[in-house]
């Protein structure tokens, strides 16, 4: 299928919704379904965690490390005091295995007594109590006797990794041999937090019998599910799990919202009434999953006329104190180290290391973005020293049809690099702007007496500057990973004739309870209205897997539109002529109610071998395209972003306007994590763990973001659909950076680019890379 | 301890709380108006926003001995007129229409502020917009979506 672009309003092939005569739309979003929960967050009566009222309740809070590294001798309450009205819960109440389910069994529940503590502000003991006051009383008059332990929080001079993967493909040192210019460049990001606007929360309520039913905010049921079994000892119908409307996630409610479920039902089952855990953001910052940082060195050998022929790259992640995700995370970060380009000797080396630090985890492009800020700084960089524009040097090299990946993938199909490229740089007008950027630039340099600086020769004290990236994004979970899962999606036709699609995968404002009726409907000609959604809670839905990995659409919405084909296909082998929409009341009137279970079957052709590390990394890759404007402001070194352009292909626009919608905020994710968003630590703890100290933008921050959307379509998936929620992440930031590069002549290799950073690196001279 | 007394969505109530408590906390967990949201606690995020006499505050912020006599409207009083019909006044469409909204947490907070902000007689201007919500964090949207909602309602109709 040919890859083609689209504009609102959308085409007509794109409407495949279907809308009864007479049917009442009292509003559309260009064209397409509203937002099936909108009105109820847009009157206040939707209902997120803590707005759920369980009569009885009590508060939680947990009482954390002040150590980054210590054994915890004892945990003492002051026996002065009256404890009678409040229940503690340590290592030693856990009925089950003390361990948070995941990849590892590393990170415990609670430190036990004689255990190590790990991190600074590591869950150590429970309370809870009927009211907030007796907590606050009561929290500082538990001792914790520690023993302090050295702890490390530099990741490479850790000596124990969660995980190491080497990528190699070619003949390095001929590839060397080969190139003309030889480019060395290390570059460094650091923490970035989620800051989903709703802090983490939880509800436990126990059951009369041992169970136990959470009701929280969450991107994964069957996550949870699994670590309250596991920890609290229960069976699969004991354990229960609801998602509550969900207030933002991002990565930071995949795996870090397990831990909390467990803690809030363990003093649930102490206290024999249901517990509220509601983090306040000092602690959810404090305390959760950030962006992985990392350290990226590069070592690329290009002809000269702008041909890759080697690329050796070292990727070191800081894990953070315990494994959480972090063996996947590194794994797309190395698969995706290289940019998306074709090159014929390549060596990819990566580790992740062990720290003192609070634990890092899923965030929105999960290693991706921090990898490919690298590659992409780099190759502005390459296109800078060969006096070759980035786009130019970027067409030269970009993967087509054909080509051949690092782990020895051909890429056979959907192929979009070319194409999004090609809009980004002949929408924004890329070669006529950067040729005015570079002669303004010219003109500070020459004007002054001091010609090299840009900051002090010129009248005017305000610098532009326009920058480009392009990147890949493999699509859903890598390597075997969707193999594993086994994901389902069921639909029922119910005996009433009502339809209903059962997932697991949440909304969080992404706009899943939006897609899936509307890809339904689409195959079943109904109207949307008429699919109903069945409740995130493990009680009645089937394991669609996690939300993650922009998954929902492409993988989980692939199968229930397998589901939904079947469902018609087998009312209408009943009744031949007539369509479904005609037939399918009475058909359920007649035969009763049906129920289809569709899982997931491998995508046909795709093979990866984990131990080997070759093969389809990914069934598809989406592919995107950023150019950034930028002002740079002369005397304080402020950066303004005013503008930016995101191509992304999708393989398959499901509802444009929630399609855009991710792109601008994955988009507005990235300028924060280019420019402003940054992590400061103190002995491993993290120092600006408030909201008046950790910054994102706000509504006067936020570029202009323009979205382009590009449909390279997927054949494995039934309706094309790559995902959409990470791509933006991924070419933002890069972007940015080289958009301060044009105008003010210096590359900042660390992120953020603050003004202090971009001040030291004008400072230690132009055209320098800023020191490491 | 005597109750102290307002308006909310057009309605008297009377609490009996300590002055310091939050305005937030009486609405949320004395009123039951779960509308209005907690992001942050301290005056940065915007979630809770409210109007107090037509100007829109932090109720975070505001302890509830400062609200006696005072009108306060939340998100669940928005629109009394279309909460009375069963539907959505035109901002709330806007939003819907544009896309203006996705988790939706921030959601009550921005439709406050720019009630106040067109209330106060706001135009299209799209620089107004965003410095007239500049006070509100939104993390999904980008922005743009909620500012090309504003401007929607703020624009005189074709």
């Amino acid at each position: 299928m040919p890859t083609r672009t689209v504009t609102r309003p959308a085409d007509a092939e794109l409407a495949a919704l279907v809308i009864a005569p007479g049917e009442l739309t009292p509003g559309r979003a260009a064209g397409f379904p509203l937002r099936r929960e909108g009105p109820a967050k847009l009157t206040g009566a939707a209902k997120y965690t803590d707005d759920l009222v369980f009569p009885g309740a009590w508060y939680g809070i947990t009482i954390r490390s002040t150590d980054a590294r210590a054994r915890l001798v004892a945990i003492e309450p002051d026996p002065m005091l009256d404890w009678s009205q409040v229940g503690i819960v340590t290592a030693a109440d856990i009925p089950g295995d003390n361990v948070v389910s995941g990849i590892r069994d590393d990170q415990p529940v609670l430190v036990p007594i004689g255990g190590e503590i790990q991190h600074h502000s590591e869950p150590v003991a429970l309370l809870a109590a009927a009211d907030r006051e007796t907590l606050r009383r009561l929290r500082g008059s538990i001792r914790v006797v520690t023993e302090p332990l050295r702890p490390v929080f530099d990741p490479e001079a850790s000596d124990h990794a969660f995980a190491q993967y080497d990528i190699a493909t070619g003949d390095l040192q001929a590839g060397f041999a080969e190139a003309h210019i030889v480019l060395e460049g290390e570059y460094r990001v650091g923490h970035q937090e989620q800051l989903y606007i709703e802090n983490q929360a939880m509800i436990a309520v126990p059951g009369e019998a041992g169970e136990i039913a959470v009701h929280g905010s969450l991107q994964c049921p069957y996550y949870v599910h699994r670590a309250l079994m596991r920890a609290i000892g229960l069976d699969a119908r004991q354990a229960r799990v609801i998602q509550a409307e969900t207030g933002g996630a991002f990565g930071g409610k995949e795996e870090y919202p397990s831990i909390i479920a467990v803690h809030a039902a363990l003093l649930a089952r102490k206290c024999q009434r249901p517990v509220r855990m509601i983090y306040d953001r000092h602690e959810d910052i404090a305390a959760t999953t950030k962006r992985h940082p990392a350290i990226v060195r590069h070592r690329t050998g290009v002809t000269r006329d702008g041909r890759l022929v080697a690329q050796d790259i070292e990727v070191i992640m800081d894990g953070g104190a315990y494994c959480t995700l972090t063996p996947v995370v590194l794994s797309r970060g190395a698969l995706h180290a290289g940019g998306p380009y074709h090159c014929d000797n390549v060596r990819i080396r990566a580790r992740a290391m062990r720290t003192n630090t609070p634990p890092n985890g899923a965030f929105r492009g999960f290693g991706a973005p921090q990898t490919q800020f690298a590659a992409e700084t780099q190759m502005n960089r390459i296109a800078e020293r060969l006096g070759l524009s980035p786009a130019e040097v970027r067409a030269r090299n970009v993967y087509r049809l054909g080509d051949t990946t690092p782990t020895g993938q051909v890429l056979r199909e959907s192929v979009a690099g070319e194409e999004v490229l090609r809009i980004a740089v002949e929408t924004t007008d890329f070669e006529r702007l950067r040729a005015e950027t570079a002669r303004e630039l010219l003109e500070r340099r020459g004007s002054g007496t001091i010609a090299p600086d840009p900051l002090l020769t010129s009248s005017t004290r305000h610098a532009t500057g326009i920058g480009l990236a392009l990147a890949w994004h493999g699509a859903g979970f890598t390597g075997s990973g969707e193999v594993h899962l086994a994901s389902v999606a069921s639909i029922e036709l119910t005996a009433d004739g009502q339809i209903r699609v059962l997932t697991a995968s949440t909304e969080m404002g992404q706009g899943t309870k939006t897609i899936f009726p509307l890809m339904v409907a689409g195959e079943l000609g109904v109207p949307v209205d008429w699919v109903e959604l069945a409740p995130q809670d493990t009680a009645f839905v089937p394991d669609s897997g996690p939300t993650v990995a922009s998954r929902t659409a492409m993988v989980v919405g692939g199968l229930c539109i397998e589901a939904a084909r079947r469902l018609k296909a087998e009312v209408e082998a009943r009744h031949p002529g007539l369509p479904f929409n005609e037939v399918f009341r009475d058909d359920a009137a007649a035969n009763g109610p049906i129920r289809i279970d569709q899982a997931f079957e491998p995508y046909p052709g795709i093979e990866f071998d984990d131990a080997t590390y070759r093969g389809d990394a990914y069934p598809a890759f989406g592919w995107a395209a950023a150019v950034a404007t930028v002002d740079v402001d002369l005397d304080t070194a402020e950066v303004t972003v005013l503008d930016v352009l995101a191509v992304d292909d999708v393989g398959k626009v499901i509802h444009p306007i929630l399609c855009e919608g991710q792109v601008e905020g994955g988009t507005l994710q990235a300028v924060g994590y280019a420019t402003i968003e940054e992590i400061k630590l103190e002995d491993g703890r993290y120092l600006n763990d408030r909201l008046a100290t950790y910054l994102i933008p706000t509504a006067l921050d936020a570029p202009h973001i323009r979205t382009v959307l590009v449909e390279a379509p997927f054949s494995g998936a039934p309706h094309g659909a790559k995902g959409v929620g990470e791509l933006p992440m991924d070419v933002g930031a890069p972007a940015v950076i080289a958009a301060i590069h044009d105008a003010v002549g210096v590359w900042i290799t660390d992120l953020p680019a603050s003004p202090e950073r971009i001040l030291a690196t004008l400072a230690s001279g132009p055209g320098r890379a800023s020191a490491a | 301890m005597s109750g102290i007394r307002f308006l909310v969505n057009g309605a008297p109530a009377e609490v009996d709380a300590p002055g310091m408590r939050r305005l937030l906390d009486v609405l949320r967990e004395d009123l039951g108006l779960t509308g209005t949201k907690e992001g942050c606690g301290e005056g940065e995020c915007g979630a809770c926003s409210v109007l107090l006499d037509g100007q829109v505050v932090d109720s975070c912020l505001v302890p509830i001995c400062q609200v006696e006599g005072r009108i306060v409207r939340t998100v669940e009083g928005l629109s009394l007129a279309a909460r009375e019909r069963g539907s959505l006044d035109a901002l709330q469409e806007a939003f819907l229409e544009t896309g203006g909204a996705q988790c939706g947490i921030c959601t009550p907070g921005m439709l406050m502020a720019a009630r106040a902000y067109l209330d106060g007689g706001g135009t299209p201007d799209e620089d107004a917009i965003r410095e007239a919500i500049a006070g509100n964090l939104c993390r999904c949207t980008g922005y743009t979506k909620i500012v090309e909602a504003i401007a929607m309602v703020a624009a005189p109709q074709p």
